[in-house]
């Protein structure tokens, strides 16, 4: 494994052989979909697509905890915020059907809006204590969201809304299928082509961020928030800045949700997803927006692998069916989070400085 | 007035297992500076002992009285948690001690999503009626009644509160508890075993939980594996709302959050013109939550946590 | 080190108290520009506490303090950095897991400043920003002679170098009044002598020190001026020959007089 890592990185050094590899590996993103709808099916080309959904979720999160540091357990909100803006303003619920162009920047602003509602008055709280806070926060959104029908009917209650208008460009309908230079693309293709350049974007995004003033600044505030402070950094307002900027992607990811699934209901927005987004950043790396990514993709992908593996499995074992899928992966994320935590804290791929910071932690036990 | 006092009676019986639970939760913050995630579960995993051992005895045909049968299935429901909460802390919490804060944290996510699905596994799905064991005839007071049940309810978690404080300030573990709470690299230097009392805590805490545990159940003939995630996180509120870290903030906030809740859903229909309806009831705890922290985060009766070396 | 030099920091009357501890009573005192000036003081005598209130930490319950000028009460820690005055901390607050290279550029925040729109966008401008921030990092890492450590993790460095790294990290601010709290602490001889070189350049640099220290040798050889402080009063106030023979700060260090 080193040697191999070692000649990457030797490549690293020509150029040339550089460009290459990235030809390569776009090669390989490009045509990614109609190999797995060839050899395993349709359904899996829609399971990457819910996964590059969940590195985008990763990647939002990964600023506020990995970056700045600040436990938020209730990320889900700004998901559920980003669904609904979309839901509600591309929908027969209200009649509206605005365009994806108008509706998308403004479920991110909404999100951000929320963002800062929420930190202004929490950030300056303890970790646990604003662990909680967000928590609470991410139940009150989708309390709300369940119950708002009545008097006055918004969201439509548990029943959620549906007939959610699909991105529409230049007149396609991206949820159809539909055939350009001989090759036909279905749904799942193309919102694997636009979830896969947000995701791009947005991993550079947060790369460019970590490596910059602002960057330098979260990390300085995670490290030692006092220290921070007095040399010059106005720590209210950069974890804001953190706080927002993670509730924009959950907003961005939210809209995009709504639209690739045509329906939202309060019960895609439970405390569950906000955990499951937080295993994602911890388990992948936290910090690392490589490793986020990797997370992110392996734990959207567990529950359907689980679900085509878990039950054949044990009728051949056991001739019936113990544990479903749904607990089976349930009990795993609990056991996963454990052994992470006792095991190896820093992740599976985490960024080289994490790793010494947690090894060195170890020592000293 | 009939609906005041009828909401005041409800808050108390449910403002008494808050507490109950919530002392779990202080007693763990104040040593540990943690929050113990899984401290719910284990109170849901009381009920659910309690409730098999109760349904094994009479499937057994024995004809035992049934105080009898509550009495056993109480104690193997604290036998239980007792071991659970010790073994938790042992496994899953002792090896962080000293690892950045994040990582008891989100290992405590982990043991308490572990708990609540092994329970569903164990259990299963369904919703389990809890067998009536106290008679359910109100008794009416002043226009409100209250039954035979919620009386026992408060008065056992008052007996259990009352010995808490007296073995916390009269005897020598509880001594010792105070000084860990305190400091604990001091406690150690003077001789307290702090890996014994910090298990102990644990383990006083887990066994407190069953009994609030199986009074929940009782009280709504209802066991269920989610029933301990809400009910931890509203008393944990409690805990915050009075002063994680002091007993009697506890006590005191459990009581005020049943109160708050109880009355807040049997008024909020009035207040707001009918546009919120009782089940906004969990979002009163969950904003008295974000108001004590932003207003007063040490809470009413100030907060005690340990100095970390 | 002549009396007519302009007064740079002036403090009034400063009250702090604690729950009934009273921390700070009635503190004044004032730094003239350019000088090194010493705070000196029992365990306990509050000279800490004075360092927090200075720099924003504390908010004093009475007095004033003017720097430059500006009236810094009730001001935000960021602030009073931004106002130009920089610090260490006793216990050493170093960014542990950042290399000391970062942990210094991270003091040229207030003095910079691209945002998250500009680090996305990475403008010439900003990048302009940024190799400055790197250059003259790299320069006060020399200055301060932790140069070769530049990309060692903070954490790891050796303990006098970690002090050094701080004193780096606070230059960074662009302070005109640099207050370091306890900076020789755990220092040996050499690396004290080090240090007081290190204090002299900085103060030939036009930069005021503020002082906390309990090296008596230090104190007395590298300040112009010295306070005393015991239980939160101010008891003497001067060059540090008559501070040294001042009946009331002997018996503040000795506990009074003997039977």
């Amino acid at each position: 494994m080193k040697t191999w890592v070692a000649s990457l990185v030797g490549l690293r050094r020509d150029r040339r052989a550089l460009w290459v590899g990235y030809a390569l590996v776009a090669f390989v993103l490009a045509v990614l979909p109609f190999a797995i709808d060839n050899s395993i099916g349709r359904t899996w080309v829609r399971v990457l697509d819910f996964a590059l959904l969940y590195a985008l979720l990763a990647l939002g999160l990964n600023i506020v905890v990995g970056f700045a540091g600040l436990l938020d357990l209730g990320y889900v909100a700004f998901y559920a915020v980003g669904a609904y803006t979309w839901a509600l303003l591309a929908s027969p619920q209200l009649g509206l059907h605005l365009p994806f162009w108008v509706i998308l920047p403004l479920g991110a602003g909404v999100a951000a809006l929320f963002g800062v509602l929420l930190g202004a008055p929490t950030l300056r709280l303890r970790g646990d204590y604003l662990a909680i806070v967000t928590l609470g926060f991410g139940e009150i959104i989708r309390i709300f969201l369940n119950n708002l029908d009545h008097p006055v009917n918004i969201t439509n209650g548990p029943i959620g809304i549906n007939r959610i208008d699909p991105i529409q460009i230049a007149g396609i309908d991206l949820t159809r299928n539909h055939e350009f230079f001989g090759i036909a693309f279905s749904g799942a293709h193309f919102h694997y082509y636009v979830f896969l350049m947000l995701a791009l974007a947005s991993m550079f995004v947060c790369i460019r961020l970590e490596d910059s003033r602002i960057g330098r600044a979260w990390i300085a505030i995670r490290e030692d928030e006092v220290a921070a402070q007095s040399m010059g950094i106005n720590t209210r307002n950069v974890k804001l800045l953190a706080f927002a900027m993670g509730a924009t992607f959950g907003g961005i990811a939210g809209g995009l949700f709504s639209s690739f699934q045509g329906f939202v209901s309060p019960e895609s927005f439970i405390l569950l997803e906000s955990i499951m987004v937080l295993c994602m950043v911890v388990l992948g790396g936290m910090g690392h927006v490589s490793g986020v990514v990797l997370g992110a993709l392996l734990l959207a992908t567990l529950p359907e692998v689980l679900r085509h593996t878990a039950s054949p499995v044990q009728q051949q074992l056991f001739g019936k069916v113990i544990l479903d899928p749904e607990s089976l992966r349930m009990l795993l994320f609990g056991l996963a989070l454990i052994l992470v935590m006792l095991l190896r804290p820093s992740g599976l791929w985490p960024s080289p400085t994490r790793r010494r910071e947690f090894a060195d932690t170890k020592e000293q036990r | 007035m009939d609906i005041f006092l009828q909401q005041v009676l409800n808050g108390l019986v449910l403002g008494s297992v808050y507490a109950l639970v919530a002392l779990g939760y202080t007693m763990v913050y104040g040593i540990l500076g943690l929050i113990n995630f899984a401290h719910g579960e284990v109170v849901m995993i009381g009920a659910m002992v309690a409730l098999t051992v109760m349904n094994a005895m009479a499937g057994m045909g024995t004809a035992l009285p049934p105080q009898i049968v509550l009495a056993a299935a109480v104690v193997t429901a604290i036998g239980v948690c007792m071991a659970l909460s010790f073994s938790i802390e042992r496994v899953a919490y002792r090896p962080l001690r000293r690892a950045p804060r994040l990582a008891p944290l989100i290992t405590a996510i982990g043991v308490s999503i572990l708990l609540q699905n092994l329970a569903m596994l164990i259990w299963g799905r369904q919703y389990h009626t809890f067998p009536r064991i106290v008679s359910a005839t109100p008794h009416n007071i002043g226009g409100a009644s209250i039954t035979d049940l919620q009386i026992i309810i408060i008065a056992v978690c008052a007996a259990i509160m009352t010995g808490l404080l007296l073995l916390v300030h009269y005897t020598r573990l509880g001594r010792a508890m105070r000084a860990t709470a305190e400091n604990p690299t001091v406690a150690g230097l003077m001789g307290v075993n702090i890996n014994r009392i910090i298990s102990a805590t644990f383990v006083i805490g887990a066994a407190m939980g069953a009994v609030a545990g199986v009074l929940v159940a009782a009280n709504y003939s209802i066991a269920h594996y989610s029933m301990g995630f809400t009910l931890g996180l509203k008393a944990f509120t409690a805990a915050v709302l009075g002063g994680i870290g002091n007993l009697g903030g506890a006590m005191l906030g459990g009581l005020l959050l049943g109160l708050i809740e109880s009355i807040g859903a049997g008024y909020v229909g009035d207040l707001t013109g009918g546009f919120l309806g009782s089940h906004y009831q969990d979002v009163f705890a969950f904003l008295v939550l974000v108001l004590v922290l932003v207003l007063r985060p040490t809470g009413l009766l100030g907060e005690r946590v340990a100095e970390r070396a | 080190m002549s009396a007519t030099q302009a007064a740079l920091l002036q403090a009034h009357g400063i009250d702090k108290r604690f729950g009934g501890v009273v921390a700070l009573s009635d503190v004044s005192l004032t730094i003239r520009q350019g000088e090194i000036y010493g705070l000196i003081g029992p365990n306990g005598a509050g000279k800490t506490t004075l360092f927090n209130v200075l720099t924003g930490l504390y908010r004093p319950d009475a007095g004033s303090f003017m720097f430059n000028g500006r009236d810094l009460i009730g001001l935000k820690p960021f602030r009073v950095a931004e106002q130009g005055i920089a610090r260490t901390f006793q216990n050493i607050r170093l960014f542990a897991n950042m290399s000391a290279l970062e942990n210094v550029m991270v003091g040229r925040h207030s003095r910079t400043r691209a945002g998250a729109l500009a680090a996305i966008l990475r403008s010439y401008r900003t990048m302009n920003e940024e190799q400055a921030i790197r250059r003259r990092s790299g320069e006060l890492l020399e200055y301060v002679g932790v140069g070769r450590h530049a990309h060692a993790l903070a954490k790891n460095l050796p303990y006098g170098d970690q002090r050094r790294l701080e004193i780096a990290r606070a230059l960074a601010t662009e302070p005109r009044l640099l207050a370091l709290d306890e900076p020789a602490a755990g220092m040996n001889a050499t690396e004290t002598a080090g240090l007081r070189k290190l204090l002299d350049r900085i103060r030939a640099d036009g930069i005021t020190i503020l002082l906390i220290e309990h090296d008596v040798k230090l104190v007395m050889g590298l300040c112009d001026r010295v306070a005393v402080l015991d239980y939160g009063r101010k008891i003497a106030e001067g060059a540090p020959p008559e501070v040294q023979s001042d009946p009331a700060v002997i018996r503040a260090y000795l506990g009074g007089t003997l039977p």
